[in-house]
């Protein structure tokens, strides 16, 4: 397989993962969604590495998985924080600037 | 067809299907789900690109630790399946302008980048032709405390700080 | 096509497919065998007989257990997710069969003659091992957690939640203790992990992990029961709380592969502490090509271990067990590692 192939997957995942983020609705669909771009990187990032025969690649992609765990704990506890405030996951029912 | 090349659409297969299903599932717990088998798919490429080691470590790190995280919150919140709103339910194509625009501007995207692949030269070939891989573990633990000495520092204070920040948000304010 | 058939009948794939065979059905068969176990065991200890009245000694009882269950009816909520209530069972076992996979089992083996070259007695040598069993381990929270929220039913939910932050909480400090033999042994494939605990100090005390890292076996001990929710840590369905937790709406054969994935997986964190703290199938006496006896003996004896935890150990507190597991188990598992790579780094251990 050419880095092609592996670099078209991965703009096809990012695409996706990008119109998740503008068509949804549901905040932890969003989240999600970012975590399926991240993932697309990633595995750019692996392709690269192998076609150059580096590891640097690789370790890149620990960096990226770290910082998806810290967005991931940060931003469901801020999704548990909004659904205490409004009972809901629909980011527009948060746009009032003080309750 | 090669079963290298086979077992590259299986699991890029895998993955994009994985990723559609995400997107379209209406229930936050279908979501989750189908991000997993998405990332089966990734670990498999990871698999096929010789990097044994990040095709586990997303096992462990994506599927293991941050899915059980995601289905833990979904799980504790019991998220309503008719949460959505209304129009989110809707045919796309009645949905409001803002939505389609973004749609629009993600189909965009996907075209740019296809695009700019097309017009990037040396891309035929095998990704494996050139290069030996590189996939001991422990050259890649030498490189990550040598060379990536500094980030990985960073990294760890990012860390404490999401794990301070998510305590600090997800706590019950005292009364 | 003609291949395919010579590639079937070679012997080396006779033998490959046996092992499978034996692993599968072994991993089947140990599931019964423990089930039968646990009720003599807890009998014994509180001065009962247990199961007499099926066979000799109640030995066909499990079989009777089997046919119940065989032949119970299949019940399902009406409100329950049919797709994930279904498929909750099927990872769970799944994910226990698979853990056992990269589990090696014996020296390699010429099965008396029969083969002209050595077989491993393992399903695949993969070199990172380890993290496989960590990896395909963490997998099986998922048939738990769909399972409680599948049910539709506020005693699987709190089973359910629980388990996935009893496994998050506790699969640290696992990893910890992981990486202390990983990084003591510099090798992650268990059978080279094995084979560093060949031989005798002093002509007498085996060479085994657990005696130079014995905090580290304490930790995976604590973690590993934990992780298969066993007693004293078996909050995903405690009976006195929770009805039965996670299975409270299951019955028949879909209870059944909860049943024994809990007691297959009681096996494979067994057969990996025996890997990796008890010198696997090295010790004394029984020749190294019978070395798959000893492998028995200690796995049989770590299995006599949990029985005998759980019929003597009350359960923690919900409160105790989340405070367990990241104030005292995480610490001490976190500076054993620091300290082990200290070892390593300056006396070259």
């Amino acid at each position: 397989m050419s880095i092609g192939h592996y670099l078209v997957l991965s703009g096809v995942l990012f695409s996706i993962g990008a119109a998740g983020v503008f068509l949804r609705k549901n905040l932890i669909t969003l989240l999600l969604s970012v975590e399926i771009m991240l993932n697309a990187v990633n595995l750019a990032f692996v392709a690269f590495g192998r076609q150059f025969g580096t590891v640097d690649g690789q370790i890149i992609t620990f960096f990226v998985m770290t910082v998806a765990a810290a967005e991931a704990a940060v931003g469901l506890a801020l999704v548990i924080g909004l659904f205490r405030h409004r009972e809901s996951l629909n980011p527009e029912a948060f746009t009032s600037l003080k309750w | 067809m090669g079963s290298d090349a086979l077992l590259f659409y299986i699991f890029a297969g895998a993955a994009v299907l994985g990723a559609l299903l995400v997107v379209t599932q209406k229930n936050p717990v279908y979501s989750v789900l189908a991000l997993i088998a998405s990332f089966f798919g990734l670990s498999g490429l990871y698999v096929l690109l010789e990097a044994p080691f990040v095709a586990v470590v997303q096992i462990i790190i994506y599927a293991g630790a941050i899915m059980v995280l995601f289905l833990f919150t979904v799980m504790l919140l019991n998220v309503p399946r008719e949460d959505a709103a209304e129009w989110d339910r809707a045919h796309p194509l009645y949905r409001p302008m803002a939505v389609r625009i973004g749609g629009a501007l993600a189909i965009l995207l996907a075209l740019e980048l296809g695009w700019a692949l097309s017009r990037t030269a040396g891309l035929g070939g095998g990704v494996a032709d050139e290069h030996p891989a590189v996939s001991s573990v422990a050259e890649l633990g030498r490189v990550l405390f040598t060379d990536y000495m500094f980030a990985f520092e960073v990294t760890s204070i990012l860390i404490i700080v999401a794990m301070v920040g998510a305590v600090v948000l997800a706590k019950k304010r005292e009364e | 096509m003609a291949e395919i058939i010579a590639w079937v009948t070679s012997p080396e794939f006779i033998v490959y497919a046996s092992i499978v065979g034996v692993v599968f059905g072994g991993l089947q068969i140990s599931a019964a065998v423990m089930v039968y176990a646990e009720r003599k065991v807890a009998a014994f200890m509180q001065q009962r007989l247990g199961p007499m009245r099926v066979g000799p000694y109640g030995l066909l009882q499990p079989v009777a257990d089997i046919l119940k269950l065989f032949f119970k009816e299949e019940l399902r909520p009406k409100a329950a997710d049919a797709f994930l209530f279904t498929l909750a069972p099927i990872i769970s076992v799944a994910t226990a069969y698979v853990a056992f996979a990269p589990v090696p089992f014996g020296a390699p083996t010429t099965l008396f003659g029969l083969l002209d070259e050595p077989m491993a007695l393992q399903v695949s040598d993969v070199n990172v091992a380890v993290l496989v069993i960590f990896a395909v381990a963490s997998m099986g929270v998922y048939g738990i957690v769909l399972a409680g929220w599948a049910s539709n039913s506020k005693y699987s939910l709190l089973g359910g939640l629980r388990s996935s932050a009893q496994m998050i909480s506790y699969e640290l400090a696992y990893g910890m203790s992981l990486a202390t033999v990983v990084m003591f042994s510099g090798s992650m494939s268990l059978r080279e992990i094995v084979d560093l605990q060949q031989g005798y100090w002093f002509g007498v005390i085996p060479k085994w992990y657990i005696f130079i890292q014995p905090i580290a076996f304490f930790v995976f001990a604590c973690a590993g029961i934990a992780e298969t929710n066993r007693a004293p840590f078996d909050f995903p369905e405690a009976e006195q709380e929770l009805v039965a937790g996670y299975h409270t709406e299951y019955s028949s054969m879909r209870f059944a592969m909860f049943f024994m994935a809990e007691y297959i997986n009681m096996v494979t964190v067994s057969a990996v502490a025996v890997n990796l703290f008890l010198g696997g199938w090295h010790g004394p006496f029984i020749p190294p090509e019978y070395g798959w006896l000893w492998f028995l003996i200690k796995l049989a004896f770590l299995l006599f271990c949990y029985l005998w935890l759980r019929w003597t150990l009350p359960r923690f507190r919900y409160d105790q067990l989340m405070s367990f597991g990241w104030k005292v188990l995480l610490p001490v598992a976190t500076v054993n590692l620091l300290l082990t790579a200290a070892g390593v780094l300056y006396f070259g251990l």
